[in-house]
């Protein structure tokens, strides 16, 4: 079928993808696809719980999350545990961050042994799950070096991605030019000098992306450390759950506060992005 | 007085990249103020022994003294005596993150210690040897490559060295730009400053060399002043050579 209309600047019919093809992807049939499966998925999980004889309690759910009482506005057990997650991820980002430092200068340093023990950490870190290594650090490290669950936890969380941080960080710093090492030693600049005057503010637009994807990893691995008890947001969850039997609402309501959260994550991070790629 | 102890001095020097021997038996001496032009084919080690002077590359065996200071591998004294030796690349190695007057004073003030508005009239005054004062608040990565040797060169003349090296500095320009470097090149050559330069402009060389140096694979071949050098060159690979490129 010859394709009626559009015709190009020479005055020829532009060519245009075959017809089944502009159907699917014209906008009223995406949206009308798009509902589609959105409600199918809703009303399978609807009737799915009303035939194990689910009993909704939505109406239960906002105390969770906040509460006027005498004394006031008040924020509910979630919003607490939602606190404890970003603290506890922001502290242990910090403190990975400062251990992958160390570990990639260690692995840069051009020493056989500082090499080698940044390959072994390396190693070890990558090669243990992430649950392991958090029994590792509360069951056994916890009792020998007495320390509670919340410092096991950001302990914990730090290293396992202090390994990842690192090797973003030798990442970004071998993707300077070699040329910019060989400059900044013929002024008579000492390594020190050349990492922080040269090297590092070059490479700050190599590590930006992958290190914002990081800080939201963090945030969701740090769901994990609800196995040890630790009162973030999954366990606090939990405890709810165990408490009222709405696994159905309160797990929702989670989800959706992680994906809150890490889409505003992810929104500042592109914006920090943008800024840091425009110098070449 | 000057003249009589050299500035730089090989002594029977080599260099391995693993088997590979890049410099056999390299024993030669610059003087102070001496202007000396290295030439030869690629892969003749010109780049190398370039490069042992200021210790971005260390030799194996031999002996090699710069400004009255051994090097060699590891020597703590190669980070001081390199504020006394600019260098110039083929490639700039400009810092592309500074602009041409951060590139030129990042050196003075963090390494010398120099306050920032000492360092600052310093680099104005180079940035006009170089005829571009009008850039100095630019990014390295707004100018031609012509004007981005001339501020490489810039940067190492702020450094107030008393050797310069130049590593092919016009190899990687555009033709029309190699007269605007090689002139502020020649301009230099005249303030009695100690110039060590590989590069294959003959004209050049012929106007500023005192001394000429052919080498090939990884020896030197022939030392000898710029009016002998090109006249008659005693060994057949040198006048080969010169044939070749003079040819043109």
């Amino acid at each position: 079928m010859q394709s009626g209309g559009s015709i190009s600047l020479k005055g020829l019919p532009v060519r245009q993808p075959p017809a089944v093809n502009r159907f699917f992807s014209s906008t009223p049939v995406s949206l009308i696809i798009y509902c589609f499966i959105v409600g199918v998925i809703l009303y399978s999980s609807f009737t799915g719980a009303q035939a194990m004889g689910y009993n909704w309690q939505w109406y239960q759910i906002p105390k969770y999350i906040y509460s006027f009482t005498d004394n006031g506005f008040q924020f509910g057990e979630l919003m607490l545990g939602l606190w404890t997650t970003i603290t506890l991820s922001f502290t242990a980002f910090v403190l990975a961050l400062a251990i992958g430092f160390l570990v990639a200068f260690l692995r840069l340093s051009g020493l056989f042994i500082g090499t080698k023990i940044a390959i072994c950490f390396l190693e070890f870190v990558r090669n243990v799950p992430l649950l392991v290594l958090v029994y590792l650090f509360y069951y056994v490290l916890g009792p020998v070096f007495k320390y509670d669950r919340y410092t096991a936890s950001i302990l914990c969380l730090a290293v396992y991605h202090s390994a990842l941080i690192s090797e973003i960080l030798r990442a970004a710093i071998n993707s300077v030019a070699k040329g910019q090492w060989e400059a900044a030693k013929s002024i008579g600049m000492t390594k020190m000098q050349t990492y922080r005057y040269i090297i590092l503010p070059q490479s700050i637009r190599f590590m930006l992306p992958p290190m914002t994807g990081e800080v939201v990893h963090m945030v969701k691995s740090s769901a994990i450390v609800s196995v040890i008890a630790v009162a973030e947001l999954t366990t606090l969850g939990q405890n709810i759950i165990s408490d009222t039997y709405m696994a159905f609402e309160i797990w929702f309501t989670i989800a959706l506060i992680y994906m809150f959260v890490i889409v505003i994550l992810s929104i500042g991070a592109s914006q920090v992005e943008r800024r840091y790629t425009v110098i070449n | 007085m000057l003249t009589e102890s050299p500035i730089i001095k090989f002594q029977n020097v080599d260099k391995f990249y693993g088997n590979f021997q890049a410099l056999t038996d390299i024993s030669i001496e610059v003087h102070p103020t001496e202007r000396m032009v290295i030439c030869g084919p690629s892969g003749s080690g010109k780049s190398t022994l370039i490069r042992c002077i200021n210790g971005l590359e260390s030799h194996n065996y031999g002996k090699l003294i710069v400004d009255g200071v051994e090097i060699f591998e590891g020597s703590k004294d190669i980070i001081r005596l390199r504020q006394e030796i600019g260098m110039v690349f083929q490639q700039f190695n400009l810092f592309p993150h500074l602009t041409v007057l951060e590139n030129l004073t990042i050196g003075p003030i963090k390494v010398r210690k120099i306050s920032k508005a000492e360092a600052d009239v310093t680099a104005r005054k180079y940035l006009e040897r170089v005829h571009i004062p009008e850039q100095a608040e630019k990014y390295p990565s707004e100018l031609s490559g012509g004007q981005q040797q001339r501020v490489a060169i810039a940067r190492s003349l702020c450094m107030e060295s008393k050797i310069l090296l130049f590593d092919e500095p016009t190899s990687a320009l555009d033709p029309e730009m190699i007269n605007e470097v090689l002139d502020v090149m020649v301009e230099l050559a005249g303030t009695g400053i100690t110039m060590v330069c590989v590069t294959h402009e003959m004209g050049f060389a012929r106007k500023v060399a005192d001394t000429m140096v052919f080498m090939d694979e990884g020896r030197i071949i022939e030392v000898a002043p710029p009016d002998k050098f090109f006249s008659k060159p005693e060994s057949a690979r040198c006048k080969e050579f010169l044939e070749q490129i003079l040819e043109h």
